[in-house]
């Protein structure tokens, strides 16, 4: 029997991560509960670091590893280093809400930290198994994240929701994947498309109700209509700092997720899918927009925005083209960057036993503190898709990949009810700008000065890469097309 | 040697960049905010004036050109140019704002540098708008003008300011997002956003026909027309003067420059198949809403209407062009009905501009817009009443001032397309001179009304200034508007020319 080492090179990232998390996890337990910052230091830098190992390998070549299951190339690299970000950030502004609970504990990072390695494996898989794999680490280390502040009812009965939902999910993808293997005899990405294109038409009926099955457990975990509806109970139950968490990096890794299984697998059967990803498109931007106007609570309108931009992120990949792809890797990655500011803005108002999440809690900001309020402005008018945000761009791109595919009314579709999206982003700009506090919240506040930094980063982040969105999109051009 | 300086990126980005100084130095010092603010206005028109001197007439080129590449994944460029439809709006913009900053000098009292920081961050911005010649560049400019327009209204405005801005920004959110569809769709088409690209595609009528459609949904609501004019009442009600002033002078010609820059070059075969009802849509505005105008008991809300009556006549000489072929079968009238249009925009500029400062004149001193509330103002502020019923002449279109100009050009116009669309574009005549000059009997003449109006003292010296500007702009328009009309001609007889081949 030949016996071969596997390159190990393409995967150091993960395997750093994989070991940093297991090390972390041992130093934490003896750690007592008032040095927990240095949990957070070390992962902070874990993520630093296994950011520079992906900088180092970056390479324009696509490289296969470990019998074809792994796959490091361009647009590995570079959703890779998007979460790192995201999660960075994510880390930075879940610390002063988890430390103001009390529920400052190791847990919270280190479940972080195996979520962001599920998510890298997620990105890299090239093989039906290793994404399920990846997907599964993900989805328990979120589990188990919305579920730790144990003492709030709220969180526990989302995470058991979250937990069935995802489940069941979990089982759909697996069944649509073993009809998958059925029909094509093999779980490798590349070997599956190729016997597809080899296919004859009697194939079509059995392999075609296998996709339907994987369709509808990537529309559940990104939380497309009809298969939303643990979306806005997760995000209004989970503690902000989770949400904050579940509601960005994780969608970056769902699109590479899409990108392996439907586009590079399935890709010869892209006529059948279009049709399915143009009726989630269409619900989920009619639904996620028009119910996110009855919202009173900022984490539901913006798990309803979020739903909505899910819409809009299909919209690119249902085009079928190069340029659509790149589009929607585009829009998630601005998508990741804006919904964790939008998030960290309720955690910077959130005190001690007083959450911020009624969109009320917003009014007078401008008052209050007008440089954070035009941070959120910024953030807002980005969801909406007012330039010079950056959240512009990402529309355009969308509706632009939609309008080379010849689906003008789609594009229609979408900004007529990104015209409807943007009544509800205003209303939040009304009462930051135009009333007044709320009784009892007139006083100023400043955000502590790590989180008052990277607020305003990101807020400008937006700004900045709505003035010169050129390096970002060509970087997800040259991710996708080369 | 002032045509290889990048003036345009100057004038966009000087503005811009001052804005934010404004509001960085001047948040607890509002002395220094508007000193500020003014030094940074009035630099910009400086620097503005060399476009006008140094443009190049006869010339239908872009001028002042400048490139530089900016999103090269969608060959996105950042464009710049100017010709002699744009070239005049941007100077109107520059000396537009000065009197806008100086105008906000004591009546503005809340946080001042936010105020002056957002109408100089919007001066930037529409004549960036003004100057793009790449088409995404342009609706990242158009689009971005709401954000500072939304918070102005809707922090300095009146009492229903709210609903005014929501309705404001919705509105023409609504009806920009279909051009986006429009110019996404010419791109894949032609693979270029350069507008003149755009130009030069040729298009099958019944895609044309449907980017019209998108335009218009775009500009109409801008200028606006009937029937998508319903924000225009409610915005410049609750607008701030300044905010007033700016949407009036400047924002509403956003609007017809958008028809002359992508409708008609763009689509002309559609805006031949639809201009009757332009024709008709600009009629209805004329008439319909200058009888509108007769009713209203709000000052502001009368030049409102009225200058949706007044706009009404920059579309219909717009659209007069094919009819005027058809009819006559040269294409010479078409040229005076554009031009015609132009110059009523630049003359609207200054009259509404100078009406709404008249009426933020009298609100800083009585804080009511009502008529009633008014009477026999000429007794205790002769020289207020002086301009005022000087500008009352020139909205009705008495010769000698800007507002005849235009007018009567397109009157002329519409005399060659047909008797009975002059006919009823005459009427605006008769109809503004109702409207207008009733109010200045009820608020100007007369016995004085109560002793609020006997209490009131002359304008200062400031107002003085702000007021003898625009009226030597009026004045000069009306009695010699050939220096204007010589450096549009190129560029209209180009458009003309370019409107008269058919695409299909």
């Amino acid at each position: 029997m030949n016996f071969e080492i596997p390159n190990f090179l393409p995967a150091v990232p993960e395997m750093f991560v994989l070991g940093m998390a297991c090390l972390i996890l041992v130093i934490d337990a003896f750690l007592p509960d008032s040095r927990r910052d240095v949990t957070y230091g070390l992962v902070q830098a874990t993520l630093v670091a296994a950011a520079g190992l992906t900088l180092w390998l970056m390479g324009p070549e696509t490289v296969l590893t470990f019998s074809d299951t792994f796959v490091k190339d361009p647009m590995a690299d570079i959703l890779k280093l998007a979460v790192y970000v995201t999660s960075f950030l994510v880390f930075l502004y879940a610390r002063p809400y988890l430390m103001e609970r009390g529920i400052h504990k190791g847990e919270f990072y280190i479940l972080g930290l195996f979520a962001v390695l599920g998510m890298m494996i997620m990105i890299s898989g090239h093989n039906l198994l290793t994404l399920y794999l990846g997907l599964e680490l993900l989805s328990l280390s979120s589990y188990a994240l919305v579920a730790f502040w144990r003492d709030n009812s709220r969180a526990t009965e989302a995470a058991m929701k979250y937990f069935v939902l995802g489940a069941l999910a979990s089982g759909l993808l697996l069944y649509g994947m073993s009809m998958i293997y059925g029909m094509t005899g093999s779980l490798d990405i590349a070997v599956i498309a190729a016997e597809l294109v080899a296919a004859d038409e009697g194939m079509n009926v059995p392999l075609v109700f296998g996709l339907v099955f994987l369709v509808v457990a990537i529309a559940f975990k990104l939380g497309a209509v009809p298969f939303h509806m643990w979306v806005p109970d997760v995000y209004d139950g989970a503690p902000t700092a989770v949400t904050l968490f579940i509601a960005t990096a994780p969608k970056i890794a769902a699109f590479a997720f899409l990108m392996r299984l439907l586009v590079e697998g399935m890709g010869p059967l892209h006529a059948d899918w279009q049709g399915m990803l143009i009726i989630l498109a269409v619900l989920s931007l009619a639904v996620g927009n028009v119910i996110a106007i009855a919202q009173t609570s900022i984490k539901r309108m913006l798990a309803y925005s979020t739903i909505a931009h899910i819409g809009f992120l299909f919209m690119g990949i249902l085009a079928g083209t190069d340029s659509g792809y790149a589009s929607a890797m585009f829009y998630v990655i601005v998508y990741a960057i804006t919904a964790a500011g939008g998030f960290g803005m309720i955690v910077f108002l959130s005190r001690k036993g007083f959450e911020a999440d009624q969109i009320d809690d917003f009014k007078g900001l401008a008052k209050r503190n007008p440089w954070f309020a035009f941070i959120m402005l910024l953030l807002l008018f980005s969801m909406a898709g007012v330039p010079p945000t950056v959240g512009f761009y990402a529309k355009l791109a969308v509706i632009q990949a939609a309008v080379g595919a010849e689906l003008v009314w789609l594009a229609i579709v979408a900004v007529v009810f990104s015209i409807i999206g943007a009544f509800y982003y205003l209303r939040v700009v009304k009462m930051m700008f135009f009333d007044d506090p709320q009784e009892g919240a007139e006083e100023p506040v400043q955000p502590s000065g790590a989180l008052a930094a990277a607020l305003s980063i990101n807020g400008l982040a937006v700004l900045l890469l709505g003035i010169f969105p050129g390096l970002l999109l060509s970087l997800t051009h040259y991710a996708i097309i080369g | 040697m002032f045509a290889d300086w990048p003036i345009l990126s100057l004038l966009i980005w000087l503005p811009i960049l001052g804005g934010f100084l404004v509001l960085a130095a001047g948040r607890d010092a509002p002395h220094v905010a508007r000193r500020l603010g003014l030094a940074v206005a009035v630099a910009t028109f400086v620097v503005s004036l060399p476009l006008w001197f140094v443009f190049e007439r006869g010339t239908a080129d872009m001028q002042f050109q400048e490139l530089a590449s900016w999103i090269p994944a969608f060959n996105v460029n950042y464009h710049l140019g100017v010709d002699g439809i744009s070239m005049p709006l941007i100077l109107l913009t520059t000396l537009i704002t000065v009197v806008v900053v100086v105008a906000a000098w004591e009546s503005v009292k809340d946080r001042i540098a936010y105020y002056l920081a957002a109408m100089l961050v919007m001066e930037g911005l529409m004549i960036g708008m003004f100057a793009s010649m790449d088409a995404v560049l342009f609706y990242v400019f158009f689009e971005a003008m709401l954000i500072p327009m939304f918070l102005v209204i809707g922090i300095w405005g009146g009492p229903r300011r709210v609903y005014a801005t929501l309705k404001f920004f919705l509105y023409t959110f609504l009806g920009s997002v279909f051009m986006l569809v429009a110019l996404v769709w010419m791109y894949i088409q032609s693979g270029s956003f350069l507008i003149q690209d755009f130009h030069a595609l040729q298009i099958g009528l019944t895609a044309q026909i449907l980017i019209f459609l998108a335009f218009f949904m775009a500009f109409a609501v801008k200028i606006p027309m009937f029937p998508v004019h319903t924000w225009l009442p409610d915005a410049h009600v609750e607008a701030p003067t300044g905010g007033s002033v700016i949407l009036a002078a400047i924002m509403l010609k956003i609007g017809g420059y958008g028809f002359l820059r992508f409708s008609l070059p763009i689509t002309p075969d559609a805006s031949a198949v639809l201009d009757t009802m332009m024709i008709v849509l600009s009629l209805i505005a004329i008439v319909y809403i200058g009888l509108v105008a007769l009713i209203q008991s709000d000052m502001k809300k009368l030049i409102a209407y009225s200058s949706i009556a007044h706009m009404g006549f920059v579309t219909l000489g717009f659209f007069l062009a094919f009819y005027i072929y058809s009819n006559t079968g040269d294409w010479e009238g078409a040229s005076l009905g554009i031009a015609g249009g132009m110059v009523q925009m630049i003359s609207h500029g200054f009259i509404s501009a100078a009406m709404f400062l008249a009426v933020g004149v009298l609100y800083d001193r009585l804080h009511s817009r009502q008529i009633a509330d008014y009477g026999g103002v000429v007794n205790t502020m002769p020289w207020f009443a002086a301009f005022f019923v000087l500008f009352a002449m020139a909205n009705t279109g008495l010769p000698g001032t800007s507002g005849f100009v235009g007018e009567f050009m397109v009157i002329l116009a519409a005399f060659k397309a047909d008797f009975w669309i002059a006919f009823l574009a005459a009427t605006t005549l008769i109809l503004a001179a109702g409207y207008t000059l009733w109010m200045v009997k009820r608020v100007i003449f007369g016995a004085v009304a109560n002793e609020n109006v006997a209490g009131l003292s002359d304008m200062n010296r400031r107002e003085f200034f702000l007021m003898g500007v625009l009226a030597f702009f009026t004045l000069l328009l009306g009695v010699w508007p050939a220096p204007l009309l010589d450096v549009m001609n190129a560029t209209i007889d180009h458009l003309v020319a370019h409107i008269a081949q058919s695409k299909l």
